[in-house]
């Protein structure tokens, strides 16, 4: 978190440079909850909790058992990809008829839950992975690697989330059943299979956003808090479900939080961001790239 | 229907006698709380009901208990002015993002998160004016000067309390019964089915969403500053944020969404649940409430949607009636 705060107080291209940085995670992020709600229609309240699991599952491969990194990011993406699909399983499934309203109030149980257990399980202590990686210097500018390292991660991420969509016939039966549910089990797609692989898809994205974060930020059962109801303007200031939008969105709010706190507080840059928010949804109500009915 | 009403006051009576009889303040201090919660609950669920599903709540008793305990500090304003003071900016809080909100038909989803994003928003002015607020270490208002408890609306003994928040819950179950019998009531219920028939039908569709939404943020603020009165502390952890919004959410979910004392019930097991915990596990049940608070939440939506209170009335309902 200090490095975090350090970096901003130097210049304005070095603010410029961390938010798009920022933004790559974030975007990460974002996609995760997209593809969810673009697919299977629900909202995953709970999305930010799932990283945090996960950085708690990096914390004890490498802190406790001694793994290395490299080997122990792998492991906490697949906990956390079986994680987001128990949730649909147990959770989601049974509530796919109701109003769409309860099964976000369902996630919020389960944010409720995910956060007190790893209080009950974990602590509330501070705890990181003791892992400090350089700091790049370009002229007097300052950027750890560790946010480097999490940006080109997140664009590889995603790249290799966009050719699954793309290129496989799993990815191509997900992105029909985000155009039409319906039809899409007549056609013999079996989507109750769909929504688990997109579920176990979305959690493994947490996961990946999760080993990049705990590079940066330090592990408590709360800091879920801290993202989570960020990501969730970025999705809907880019329209839920709609992937590009989300990515540009992402971008945006991180260049808005970064130079909001290169002024001020970083409270104060999120402040910023929360108000544009507002503002755009008064603009923008269906999503930075919606077109004008 | 007469009987109705004397087993209304016959219980209002007992309630109302209680702490004259029963003075164990350990008691009196869970039940205070109780009627506070049970208060900002049912403000939450005149909205709830009719599928505006707010999670602001937390923002808008934010304001409440911030302004009057700030305007009290810092300006020596009484909180009897305080109050209200704090009560119109929740309100006028609630119309700036509301309006835009029903405007342009932000509903569903989108509203859900319009409202995460603004109780997201205090939360963080709370902790980023830390030089005035205390940030999240929390506020306390200053102690009024001996004699004066009733202009600083700070009392010692817990009866005086207790007798507020019955009066408090009290209006509160009376404005629910007033939505719940006006035109309001079916203009909202035929917004949330379908709000191009409601339009058609001659009903102002953004005004009377609004309506609701200022009656509800009004009275979320009045339990806030009573709560932040009541308690002389105030942290943004527990009076705003997206932590007290889920709350207000899981107990009115709980108790029942449909039914006047649903959201009361939901404050007595949700209180007393937390209670039990804490002396049961003293220290150790720190995470255990939520995480029984979470499990309960999702067994009620995916099972018992009316929520206890709701599902025994229809079960009353529905059984013959004799005689």
């Amino acid at each position: 978190m200090q490095a975090f705060l350090d970096t901003f107080d130097i210049y304005l291209l070095e603010a410029v440079v961390n938010g798009i940085l920022l933004g790559g995670v974030l975007a990460l992020l974002a996609l995760g909850l997209n593809l969810i709600f673009g697919v299977i229609d629900v909202t995953w309240i709970c999305y930010a909790e799932l990283v945090m699991i996960g950085m708690y599952g990096m914390y004890y491969m490498v802190q406790v058992f001694g793994l290395p990194y490299w080997v122990a990011a792998p492991f906490a993406v697949l906990l956390v990809a079986a994680l987001g699909a128990a949730l649909h399983y147990i959770v989601i499934a049974p509530l796919l008829t109701a109003p769409p309203i309860n099964q976000l109030l369902a996630t919020g149980g389960v944010l409720f839950i995910l956060q007190s257990f790893a209080t009950v399980a974990f602590g509330i202590d501070f705890r990181n992975l003791g892992i400090r990686l350089p700091v790049l210097a370009i002229g007097e500018m300052h950027f750890s690697y560790s946010r480097l390292l999490a940006f080109a991660a997140a664009l590889i991420g995603m790249l290799a989330i966009y050719f699954f969509m793309k290129r496989t016939y799993t990815g191509t039966a997900i992105r029909a059943v985000a155009q039409d549910r319906q039809i899409m089990s007549l056609m013999g797609v079996d989507t109750k299979r769909i929504y688990l692989i997109t579920s176990a898809l979305g959690g493994a994205l947490a996961g990946l956003a999760a080993c990049l974060l705990v590079l940066q930020y330090d592990v408590h059962p709360f800091v879920g808090l801290s993202f989570g109801p960020i990501t969730f303007l970025i999705c809907v200031l880019g329209g839920l479900g709609n992937f590009v939008g989300g990515f540009i969105a992402a971008f945006v709010f991180a260049q808005i939080i970064s130079l909001g706190g290169l002024y001020s507080d970083l409270e104060w840059g999120y402040v910023l961001a929360f108000a544009f928010f507002i503002v755009m949804m008064f603009i923008r109500p269906a999503g930075l790239l919606a077109r004008r009915s | 229907m007469n009987s109705r009403y004397a087993a209304w006051g016959v219980g209002l009576a007992a309630l109302i006698a209680l702490p004259f009889v029963y003075r164990e303040p350990y008691h009196l201090h869970i039940l205070v709380l109780i009627l506070i919660w049970s208060f900002a609950y049912t403000a939450w669920s005149i909205m709830g009901r009719f599928g505006l599903v707010s999670l602001g709540h937390g923002g808008f008793m934010g304001v409440g208990a911030y302004v009057t305990a700030l305007l009290w500090n810092h300006l020596d304003v009484s909180p009897w002015i305080g109050i209200p003071i704090s009560m119109v900016a929740a309100g006028v809080l609630a119309l700036v993002v509301a309006y835009p909100c029903f405007r342009f038909r932000i509903t569903g989803h989108y509203f859900v998160l319009v409202t995460l994003a603004l109780s997201g928003i205090v939360l963080q002015v709370i902790t980023a004016t830390r030089d005035y607020t205390g940030g999240s270490l929390g506020y306390t208002p200053d102690r009024a000067r001996s004699g004066s408890g009733l202009l600083a609306l700070q009392f010692d003994d817990k009866t005086t309390w207790y007798l507020i928040a019955l009066f408090v819950w009290v209006v509160g179950l009376l404005i629910w019964r007033w939505v719940d019998r006006s035109m309001s009531r079916y203009a909202m219920e035929a917004i949330s089915e379908d709000e191009d028939a409601a339009a058609a039908a001659g009903v102002n569709v953004t005004a009377e969403k609004l309506k609701i939404t200022l009656i509800s943020a009004l009275m979320t603020a009045l339990a806030g500053a009573l709560y932040c009165q009541y308690q002389m502390f105030i942290s943004p952890d527990t009076v705003s944020g997206i932590a007290v919004s889920l709350q207000m959410v899981f107990a009115v979910i709980v108790g029942g969404l449909y039914v006047s004392l649903g959201p009361t019930v939901g404050a007595v097991i949700t209180i007393m649940l937390a209670e039990v915990l804490r002396i049961g596990f003293g220290t150790k049940a720190v995470g255990w409430d939520n995480l029984v608070y979470g499990v309960l939440l999702v067994i009620f939506i995916i099972f018992l949607p009316k929520g206890i209170l709701g599902s025994v009335l229809d079960r009353l309902k529905t059984q013959p009636k004799k005689t």
